[in-house]
């Protein structure tokens, strides 16, 4: 067997999965005491284009409490055509379908290689994608301008049978009637009344679907549903392509000293309630870009006086910000309202200003939804991100995932605490439910809108076998991960995933168990547990928390990362990060706690520097990745020297290429990462290089006057402390709990 | 009442109901059979021939003595009377008084001088009208001196009267400064009569040759008037006698009163007679003479009846005529030459007036006139002609003959004679039987008091209908008299026209009638006074009324940066009576009496009377009306107004599209929006245009420009309306054209196969009003809807229609809106100056009372058209919508009426809003929208200054111009009450007791409403009687000349459909026709209440004249005739069973009648002159009113006949409305209680 490294990599890049411990403690009294729970990091529909889904739906336990998916780790009776179940040891007959079944004729689910299968559920009417835009029209002409081109570009990538629908707001409330002939129609609501499903059904005239059209009778099942509202593209994309560039700015003139009154908590009401009403339990999206913050009705972050800033960090502290709780109760109410019914709710917000994302953030969360964050939507982050929405994979399908449902089956010894991640709870209760609860728990089905091949839930695990039952040798412990969802062709598939982890005894095998720690791991899973808890405790107490708890160097770059840290970022900014922090996997995890640094230069190839004050020199270029920001600092010596246009003379070739590695490398990222990040372009001195001095270690700063007019490094002017007295104290305090 | 009732009558009436249903809209119809039509066909030819004569405008004067005359004498049978006065005839001249007197004695005659013809018309007319009208006027004044003397004539005659009555004193006094006759006739009076009969002569003197008249008159006449009196008399005797046999006592007792009249009054009268008489009474003189024959006859007194008409000119021409009159007496043709050669008319009339006087009560009337101040009379003081009528009714009917004989004659003056003639031949049409019957009745009349079952018993004594004063008779007077001049407001406290005259204006410094009419042009000096006769006070003013073309429009007047310079105190305009002192630097306000300093850019020095020298350089110095410009202080918000806006709401539910009017509409939107309302100055129009529609939700349009194609915003949530667009709902027309046309060309597709059925209505208007709101401006909703809004949303209301609550305590309620939504919705209609005017298209109760509280309060209009079909129902809708649509109109307008320091303005009425007690806020104001302001005196007033009034209303023009329109009035004010009684208008004060009473539902039952009008009306009757009229019996009824027609109006609005419904008019078809009423203006009352019907079969097709009303009685068409009833709503053809085939065949080229279509809204085109001059009429009828009129053809005895038969409103009807003749009897009835 290879090192845990190799075995590490080649689980996850196979199954999806990292584990925090590959060896698992026997007993719940062992475990307890590593304190780095049995966690796992699983990304439900990792990316495997050597994976054919099969055509046949999957064999289930018999057993009704457990219903788990026969795997290559069930053991087989070829001869009595028996399996059984390796998480209830239920004996089960193989259906008749399975008749041919041998040893030499092994189907799929059975061969070891396929430790993740995924299958198509052939029932059921193919449902088409939904898309929903839910546009906000009080923005400045060119954003709007961008913003509709946009939209109408996105309808170019969509299928053909997508369904689409539009509902623009600003001071009213407008859904459009799509397809109709020589006028266009549009039901309007104004933004400062909430309606609930049924009202908005019977204003929608969506009571009697057929009522124009098909005639009596109930809801026909033929042909994809589709209603007056939300229409294939084939046939309306002239239609609304017009609709869309004739879309003017909200015409309600805004006052001086005023905000645009902008109806977005009724105007996301009124779009989770007509696809509630019209598709439920089907997936779709509800795309909704806005440029401002809510300003009116349930769902307003703010008055619409100028005068009165949105609110602050501080605001919050103090208590001072009067809309955040009603908000925050509106959206998470429509969050669950959509989740519940497999809807996904997408917030692409471009202002200058904070927009309210803090109060939206449960809407993205809970559905799966993305959250974008730009300043303009006439900026190619958003322009970029947004058209890599809709990107699609090899086979020509969208990357996206719809409507899925995650559910875990664990043996005995094992049972699930909870997830962290975009999803919510199914709460379904069964045996394998912890009474510990870890983040969103206590059940074992988990609802995920939406997802992607990047979506990544942690989920955590307790040991629950008792010290004086001990495991045999060799004993295994197994996970089976059932993620069913809706396909972008239509279909339904279910993709299953089983892992087993040997167990050990801590005692005798702790060498074992500790190589078998997964450092990165672990660093994730306690990061979003810490970030989980920031996002409902105190900030303070979260860090005391995570103090008290297993530390790590890297744990130093955590209690600075915006995730826990809210000093110098508004309330949108935090609830930003921490939903892709929530979601990303485990790669790009780590680069939002611990921004990775290159450095380039004359003498040598890039390579990564320590992300230290000591790696900005002068005649370096260094490309930070941050996740959120790529960021290119050009060191004083290499500024002056571009500013003086040496890359522009033919004697200074190098110069030009030293110039456009970076840039290069920076693109390379910028094209796989979701959503786009920041690109920044700065040297020394310049006001954007803050973002990297924010970033790097204080090494040097005016206090430690030994590093003080060195020549290498740049001091940073913090009274932060630095990784050096951060470990000093560290270890001071290791030892005396030690002790 | 029983008295007059004529079972005939009654009996046709009483199956009407049936009808309604059938009808699309029940409104109004009810049918009145006329029965004699002969008389009347005689009436029209002869009035052709007579209207040319002229103007008979004495008449009216006549008629106020009339009364009196008919009071009076039993035997004279004063016209009203019909009632006993029979001989009247012969009396009437002079005899009035006299007769009076002698009546009086007769008790019996409780002669109902009904001629209230005073200022109104009476009926009669025919007789008292042509003739003393006519003569008077004519012969007497120029057109200018007309009026004034006219006027003086009239008060002298009242002074005269007065003398005679107790008045005497002041009117004298008045006449005596004017005329210098007057003193003459005074003399006379006084001297020989203390009764009217002098005054009337005098006036007439005054107006004509004093001199000779007087002299002539009177000996002349008495000689005359004695003979033919008691040769009228005996004549009477024997026609009333038959009939009276049931009175019996009555009617002996009629003759000689009558005789006895003359003798008693007749020294006086005939003193007039000698003078007047000759010509009025004369005529009677003369005429009685020769009508003495006819008398012999009963026909013979209708051609006296005639001539009493005659009589009157007499009056006037009593001069010439008397020197004539002689010639006359012996042959009428000598008159008849004489009037021609001096005062046509006068001859012409007074043959006429005389003999009606003569006839009926002539001389009642005249002395009552005389006594009574016939004053009104002066022109009237011939009029007793009236009386005439009174002649015994046995004369009336002839006189109804007569009239039309009469008329005729008044036209030709010569045509007194062949009028006689007429009246010779006419008596026998008159079916002398017939009427003779009836003037038994008028005896029996006087009975009423005794007891009400005599009337029952004496079935066959029936007053009759002829004799009693007649609209019609006033009518066509009035026309005679005023029609040809124009009418100068230059001087205070004249009564202007009637509004059925057709007349010129020339603003002399008082607002033309067509903007203001007031019931009174004498105001009484004290409250005391007004409480004492019951008058109402009351303008009625149409502030923004069309002028006919050769009036111009107002002038626009700009007073600079500091706005109109008005009084500091009472914040009146400046205007025609302000004073200007000290030089010319300051000014004292005439309201209030506070001086304001003129401001120096205004300032102008003034000349040696006292006046500015640039008094006729400045509208607002020397006219009546005229407009300011008003600047940003008079501005909601001090900012100048937007141009307003037009907004059509469109129903699209199923029942709209199903018939047909969603289509209907946006067709005709398509070419109206070009035709929207505008100064003349612009190319196009300002006012913007928006366009919804609706069912249970609403659907909004944008229609910018811009677009390739409108949008629809459907608005879903109808709890709480809201805007969805502000940028591209309303558009210009202009620039919005092509997407607009799309719009409207769609609209009837999308929803062609709607099946929503339910439909909101609260929302609906608030959805116009919020956009009116977004978009900071004024303007008016057009409201299409179709059914009762049930759906959910404010102001949703439920089925209420009750029947079972009709006639009960509970009815009130049903007047009440149901729900208080639509009150609160319209208050803030007004503050935004948004108007509503609803079109309903209901199939069923769609409560008209709930639903038009928006429209009443915001200056809208209501229109319905029940079971709507595009098919029939297209033409009178799209007429209106069109009209309602380019008829000129002001938006966002405060109206605020100052007046002098001892009356006020206390109580209002039409459609607006009042938020405090002094200003009527009107959201819109059209061209049609009258608005009635009670007066109240709250100090005394002064006889020397008159009493001033200031109508201001700012208002936003149609361009977005922000105005001022000022309407200034002065009228007199009398200590006396004599002069009120003879300056009033009967039309406008029956507008006002309608207007007060159909308000009054919503706080009384309705009998209790009827009560009080019946009461009010006996009260101010009486107090003429009692402080007015000459001593004389109690059982005589005596009108003042100008409100004659006051019962039979009254009448009118007693039954009409909301203060006394039939069982088959629904709920909303009452609340309908209430706020119509509400803002309707004296033209239109007057035709709503008491209909006009036109006889077609013997059309003049050459000519351009309409043929001569008659009155609206079943009894009065012909079965061979083709008639022509119109209300203002409805119009109607009723085709005689009996029709001739030409006719038949010229008009709906069939050849039979059961192949007439009753259905046809539109008589078919026939190349012919008599169908194309039928349909000229039509077209002009319809265009005289403010709404189309769908034609109804009703064929005789066809079940539309009930419905048509309530409009013949002088009939007995089906839900127990009196007839003419017995409601009459109950008004005498009542009145002597009260003089008891």
């Amino acid at each position: 067997m290879a090192t845990f490294q190799e075995f590490i990599q080649q689980n996850e890049d196979r199954d999806g999965v990292r584990f925090s411990w590959n060896v698992w403690p026997s007993s719940r009294l062992e475990a307890t005491r590593m304190v780095v729970p049995v966690a796992v990091l699983f990304t439900p529909l990792k990316e495997r284009p050597d994976l054919p889904p099969i055509q046949y739906e999957p064999v289930l336990c018999s057993r009704a409490t457990c219903r788990a998916v026969l795997n290559p780790l069930c053991q087989v009776d070829y001869r009595a055509k028996l399996w059984a179940c390796n998480f209830c040891y239920q004996r089960n007959q193989f259906p008749p379908t399975y008749a041919g079944i041998s040893e030499m004729n092994q189907p799929a689910e059975l061969l070891p290689q396929f430790s993740t299968i995924e299958y198509v559920v052939q029932r059921g009417p193919q449902m088409p994608l939904i898309f929903l835009y839910v546009v906000d029209t009080c923005m400045e002409d060119d954003d709007l301008q961008a913003l509709k081109e946009s939209l109408q570009m996105s309808l170019s990538l969509l299928p053909p049978t997508a369904l689409v629908g539009l509902i623009t707001f600003g001071r009213m409330i407008q859904v459009h009637e799509l397809g109709c002939e020589g006028i266009s129609k549009s039901y309007v609501f104004r933004g400062t009344k909430d309606l609930s499903a049924k009202q908005l059904q019977d204003m929608l005239g969506l009571t009697k679907p057929a009522g124009t059209q098909a005639g009596r009778g109930p809801q026909v099942p033929q042909a994809p549903p589709s209603n007056r509202f939300l229409q294939p593209v084939q046939r309306i994309d002239m239609n609304l392509t017009d609709l869309l560039g004739e879309l003017q700015r909200d015409p309600w003139p805004v006052t001086q000293g005023k905000r645009p009154l902008r109806s977005l908590g009724v105007a996301l009401s009124i779009a989770v309630g007509l696809l509630e009403c019209t598709f439920p339990n089907t997936g779709a999206r509800i795309m909704t870009f806005i440029g401002g913050p809510a300003t009116q009705g349930p769902g307003m972050v703010v008055g619409d006086e100028l005068k009165s800033p949105i609110r602050s960090w501080h605001d919050i502290e103090k208590d001072n910000a009067k809309f955040m709780k009603k908000a925050t109760k509106h959206y998470e109410a429509l969050a669950n309202r959509a989740s519940a019914n497999g809807h996904i709710i997408d917030i692409y917000a471009c202002a200058l200003d904070q927009t309210g994302l803090l109060e939206m953030k449960c809407c993205a969360n809970h559905t799966g939804g993305y959250m974008v964050m730009a300043d303009s939507f006439n900026t190619s982050l958003f322009k970029q991100t947004f058209q890599r929405v809709f990107n699609k994979d090899v086979q020509g399908s969208f990357k996206m995932a719809f409507a899925g449902t995650l559910e875990i089956k664990t043996s005995r010894e094992l049972k699930v605490s909870g997830a962290i991640g975009p999803c919510v709870s199914l709460n379904a209760k069964g045996p394998c439910v912890s009474e510990n609860e870890i983040g969103t728990g206590g059940t074992c089905q988990w609802k995920i809108c939406g997802l992607d091949q990047n979506s990544t839930l942690a989920l955590y695990f307790e040991v629950v076998n008792q010290h004086n039952a001990p495991i045999p040798q060799g004993g295994r412990g197994a996970v089976q991960f059932v993620t069913q969802y809706q396909h972008s062709s239509g279909q339904r598939r279910i993709r299953v995933t089983t892992i087993a982890r040997n167990w050990a005894d801590a005692q005798t095998q702790i060498q074992s168990i500790a190589a078998s720690f997964d450092q990165e791991a672990s660093a994730i899973l306690m990061a979003r547990l810490a970030v989980y808890r920031a996002e409902t405790e105190e900030g303070p107490d979260v860090l005391r928390w995570l103090d008290r708890q297993l530390i790590r160097l890297f744990m130093f770059h955590l209690r600075r990362s915006p995730f826990l840290q809210v000093f110098n970022n508004s309330p949108d900014e935090s609830s930003y990060y921490r939903h892709h922090f929530m979601r990303q996997d485990l790669t790009q995890s780590l680069i939002m706690i611990q921004p990775i640094l290159y450095a380039y230069s004359f003498n040598g190839p890039p390579e990564p520097v320590l992300l230290d004050s000591s790696s900005i020199l002068p005649d370096r270029i260094l490309l930070m990745d941050t996740f959120f920001q790529i960021l290119i600092y050009h060191g004083e010596t290499v500024a002056q020297w571009r500013k003086a246009g040496y890359q522009e003379m033919p004697e200074y070739e190098n110069f030009r290429h030293l110039l456009q590695a970076p840039v290069d490398d920076a693109q390379e990222i910028l094209h796989s990462r979701f959503p786009m990040p920041r690109y920044i372009d700065t040297e020394h001195g310049g006001s954007q290089a803050r973002f990297l001095l924010s970033k790097v270690n204080p090494s040097q700063t005016h206090n430690n006057m030994y590093a003080w007019g060195q020549e290498s490094g740049a001091p940073i002017l913090t009274d932060d402390v630095s990784l050096q007295v951060f470990m000093d104290h560290l270890k001071k305090l290791a030892v005396s709990s030690a002790a | 009442m029983n008295l007059n009732q004529q079972p005939h009558m009654a009996s046709p009436y009483a199956p009407p109901q049936p009808g309604y249903q059938m009808y699309p809209q029940p409104g109004y119809g009810a049918p009145h059979p006329t029965q004699q039509y002969a008389p009347y066909n005689g009436h029209t030819s002869l009035y052709q021939q007579g209207a040319p004569p002229a103007g008979y405008s004495p008449y009216s004067g006549f008629a106020t003595k009339t009364y009196a005359a008919n009071v009076l004498s039993d035997s004279f049978s004063s016209s009203p009377p019909n009632l006993g006065q029979g001989r009247a005839p012969p009396v009437s001249g002079a005899p009035p008084v006299s007769a009076s007197d002698s009546y009086s004695q007769y008790a019996q005659g409780n002669v109902q001088n009904g001629p209230p013809s005073v200022p109104s018309q009476p009926q009669r007319p025919p007789v008292s009208q042509s003739y003393a009208p006519a003569t008077v006027h004519p012969g007497t004044q120029p057109t200018y001196h007309q009026p004034y003397e006219a006027p003086t004539t009239s008060v002298q005659q009242i002074t005269g009267h007065m003398a005679g009555m107790h008045i005497g004193g002041p009117a004298p006094n008045l006449a005596g400064s004017t005329y210098a006759p007057p003193p003459s006739s005074q003399p006379m009076s006084s001297a020989a009569f203390t009764s009217t009969g002098p005054p009337n002569y005098t006036p007439q003197l005054a107006s004509a040759s004093q001199p000779p008249s007087s002299m002539s008159m009177t000996p002349g006449p008495p000689p005359s008037m004695y003979g033919a009196p008691p040769t009228s008399q005996p004549s009477f005797p024997g026609a009333p006698t038959p009939p009276q046999s049931a009175f019996a006592g009555v009617t002996p007792a009629a003759p000689p009163v009558s005789q006895q009249s003359f003798p008693t009054g007749a020294p006086m009268s005939q003193p007039h007679y000698s003078s007047v008489p000759t010509s009025s009474s004369q005529p009677s003189m003369g005429g009685p003479v020769l009508q003495q024959p006819p008398f012999g006859a009963v026909p013979p007194a209708s051609a006296q009846s005639q001539f009493p008409g005659a009589a009157q000119p007499p009056v006037s021409q009593p001069s010439p005529y008397h020197s004539v009159p002689p010639a006359a007496a012996a042959g009428f043709p000598p008159p008849g030459g004489a009037t021609v050669t001096a005062p046509p008319r006068h001859p012409g009339m007074q043959g006429p007036p005389f003999a009606n006087q003569s006839m009926s009560a002539p001389p009642a009337s005249q002395p009552n006139h005389t006594g009574a101040g016939m004053p009104p009379g002066p022109p009237i003081g011939g009029v007793q002609g009236p009386p005439p009528q009174p002649g015994l009714q046995g004369f009336h009917p002839q006189q109804n003959g007569a009239f039309g004989q009469m008329r005729p004659p008044q036209s030709g003056y010569a045509a007194p004679y062949p009028g006689q003639q007429n009246f010779g031949i006419q008596p026998p049409p008159p079916a002398a039987a017939p009427p003779a019957q009836k003037r038994l009745d008028p005896d029996s009349i006087p009975s009423p008091q005794a007891s009400e079952t005599q009337p029952v018993q004496k079935t066959r004594h029936r007053i009759d209908p002829d004799a009693i004063p007649s609209p019609i008779q006033v009518i066509e007077d009035d026309k005679a008299n005023k029609g040809s001049e124009p009418f100068i407001t230059g001087v205070r406290g004249q009564v202007p026209p009637l509004v059925t005259t057709t007349f010129q204006v020339k603003d002399q410094g008082n607002a033309s009638p067509r903007f203001i009419r007031c019931t009174a042009y004498n105001m009484p000096c004290t409250s005391d006074m007004a409480k004492q006769s019951q008058v109402p006070l009351a303008a009625i003013i149409k502030p923004l009324a069309t002028l006919p073309p050769d009036e111009g429009p107002l002038h626009l007047v700009d007073h600079g940066e500091g706005g109109p310079i008005r009084c500091n105190r009472c914040k009146a305009y400046m205007c025609p009576y302000m004073q200007f002192i000290e030089g010319g630097r300051r000014f004292q306000c005439s309201f209030c009496s506070c001086v304001t300093d003129v401001p120096p850019h205004y300032f102008q020095h003034l000349d040696h009377t006292g006046r500015r020298v640039d008094c006729y350089e400045r509208p607002e110095l020397h006219l009546g009306s005229y407009e300011f410009l008003a600047t940003v202080d008079y501005c909601k918000n001090n900012k100048l107004p937007q141009p307003p806006a037009f907004i059509f709401l469109i129903d699209v539910s199923y029942n709209a599209v199903k018939s047909g009017l969603v289509a209907v509409v946006c067709e005709e939107l398509k070419t109206l929006l070009d035709h929207l309302p505008r100064e003349s100055v612009d190319e196009e129009s300002r006012i913007r245009v928006g366009f919804v529609t609706y069912n249970k939700v609403l659907h909004f349009y944008n229609v910018k420009s811009s677009l390739a194609q409108p949008q629809m915003m459907v608005v879903s949530d109808v709890s709480e309306m809201f805007v969805p667009l502000l940028d591209g709902f309303l558009v210009s027309v202009g620039e919005s054209r092509v997407v607009i046309n799309s719009l409207l060309d769609q609209i009837p597709e999308i929803f062609a196969d709607t099946r929503e059925t339910e439909t909101v209505f609260g929302p609906v208007v608030q959805a116009g009003l919020e956009a009116l709101k977004a978009a900071d401006c004024a303007g008016k909703l057009f409201i299409f809807h179709s059914s009762l809004p049930i759906a959910e949303a404010p102001g949703k209301l439920k089925n209420r229609e009750d029947k079972k609550l009709v006639g009960t305590d509970k009815e009130k309620s049903l007047f009440q809106p149901q729900v208080s939504f639509y009150g609160n919705l319209a208050k803030e209609c007004v503050a935004q100056g948004c108007c509503v005017d609803i079109f309903l298209f209901p199939n069923q109760f769609v409560d008209v009372t709930t639903l038009s509280v928006v429209a009443c309060s915001t200056g809208g209009s209501v229109y319905k058209y029940s079971h709507f079909q595009a098919q029939t129902d297209r033409d009178r809708f799209l007429n209106d919508l069109r009209r309602d649509v380019q008829k000129p109109m002001g938006f966002d307008a405060v109206m605020r009426v100052r007046t002098s320091t001892g009356i006020r303005a206390t109580d209002f009425f039409g459609s607006f809003y009042m938020s405090n007690t002094t200003d009527v806020e009107l959201a819109g104001l059209d061209s049609d929208k009258t608005v009635t302001v009670e007066f109240r005196h709250d100090d005394k007033l002064s006889e020397d200054t008159g009493a001033f009034m200031q109508c201001a209303v700012l208002y936003t023009s149609c361009s977005g111009q922000r105005r001022l329109r000022v309407h200034n009035l002065s009228v007199s004010c009398c200590t006396q009450l004599a002069d009120l009684y003879r300056n009033c208008e009967t039309d406008a004060v029956i507008s006002y007791f309608a207007k007060h009473a159909y308000r009054t539902v919503l706080s009384s039952p309705t009998k209790n409403v009827r009560d009080v009008l019946v009461n009010q009306c006996a009260q101010i009757l009486a107090c003429y009687r009692k402080n007015c009229a000459s001593p004389s019996s109690a059982g005589q009824l005596i009108l003042p000349e100008c409100m004659k027609l006051l019962p039979v109006y009254l009448n009118c609005v007693l039954k009409s459909d909301v203060l006394q419904p039939s069982a088959e008019l629904s709920l909303d078809d009452r609340a309908y026709l209430r706020q119509l009423v509400s803002c309707m203006d004296v033209a239109e009352s007057h035709v709503f209440f008491y209909p006009r019907l036109l006889p077609l079969q013997k059309l003049d097709v050459e000519g351009d004249a309409l043929p001569v009303a008659m009155r609206d009685s079943e009894e009065r068409l012909s079965r061979a005739g083709l008639y022509l009833l119109e209300n203002g709503l409805n119009l109607f053809l009723w085709v005689g069973s009996a029709i001739p085939q030409d006719l038949l065949h010229n008009v709906f080229g069939t050849a039979s009648f059961s192949q007439i279509d009753p259905n046809m809204t539109s008589l078919p085109v026939l190349d012919n002159p008599f169908s194309k001059r039928i349909r000229e009429i039509i077209e002009s009828i319809r265009a005289q009113r403010s709404r189309y009129m769908k034609l109804m053809v009703v064929k005789q005895d066809d079940r539309l006949e009930i419905l048509f038969k309530r409009f013949l409103v002088e009939d007995k009807n089906s839900s127990g409305g009196a007839s003419y003749v017995d409601f009459l009897c109950h008004m005498h009835k009542e009145i002597r209680q009260l003089l008891s």
